[in-house]
């Protein structure tokens, strides 16, 4: 998984690039967290480039939609492609992460 | 139903290999032709099950997924993935969504349930100390 971010006024976005399961879970999980410790109140992830995401990442966005909400902040997503959308519609995290 | 393909890949159960898993049963798949969506399902459900493999079922040594995928009549395509692991004896409580034993480690618990979700049918059998197969179907509705 690459990353790459910018922040404005207080909204991070970080793109993705890769695909988001087990073996990336671990160095996503490092970057978000690193990402969120710097003040952040809204934290933007844009899926443009990432081809696939199954469960292990729903339990990477579980864990950073925690830390930020204990922090007053919100995750959002944006660019999801149809498999990933579906995991997200099956998994019910759009009751929880908004997608933009 | 007549068996018209079928291979089987035995893997070692670690991280990276789930990778491999769904891209290798996908491009199995690809000449029946199935929609997007279809192989995306099948990708997913395929990662989901290796995963478990991997994360789950040999805490204390290696071990191995092994993965059959048949195919009944250019169509039903069923994928068993098999590990000799610690197994478990709830199998209604390891499919609820969300249960997982390992949710210091941020696992979602959702794997059974993405499974359930993205196959037509799923059959998991588990024994402690045996280990755990899991056995999906999907018919491929699309022919180009």
């Amino acid at each position: 998984m690459e990353f790459s971010s910018s922040v404005k006024d207080g909204v991070v976005v970080v793109a993705l690039d890769g695909e988001l399961d087990e073996k990336s879970a671990g160095q996503t999980r490092e970057f978000l967290d690193k990402t969120i410790r710097a003040n952040c109140h809204r934290l933007i992830l844009d899926f443009k480039k990432v081809a696939f995401m199954d469960s292990t990442g729903i339990g990477v966005l579980l864990g950073r939609y925690k830390k930020l909400t204990q922090a007053g902040a919100e995750l959002c997503v944006t660019n999801l492609n149809s498999q990933i959308d579906k995991v997200f519609r099956i998994s019910g995290l759009y009751q929880i992460i908004k997608a933009v | 139903m007549k068996l018209t393909n079928h291979v089987k890949i035995n893997l070692p159960a670690v991280v990276g290999n789930e990778g491999f898993a769904r891209a290798a049963v996908a491009a199995f798949c690809t000449p029946l032709s199935p929609s997007l969506e279809e192989i995306n399902d099948i990708k997913t459900a395929v990662s989901e099950a290796v995963t478990n493999v991997i994360a789950h079922a040999y805490p204390e040594r290696s071990g191995e997924a092994e993965v059959e995928v048949a195919i009944y009549d250019d169509k039903v395509i069923t994928i068993t993935v098999t590990d000799e692991g610690i197994g478990f004896a709830d199998v209604n409580q390891a499919k609820k969504p969300f249960y997982t034993t390992k949710s210091a480690e941020e696992h979602s618990g959702m794997g059974f349930t993405i499974m359930e979700a993205f196959m037509d049918e799923l059959e998991v059998r588990s024994e402690p100390g045996r280990g755990t197969r899991v056995t999906m179907r999907k018919a491929i509705k699309q022919h180009a």
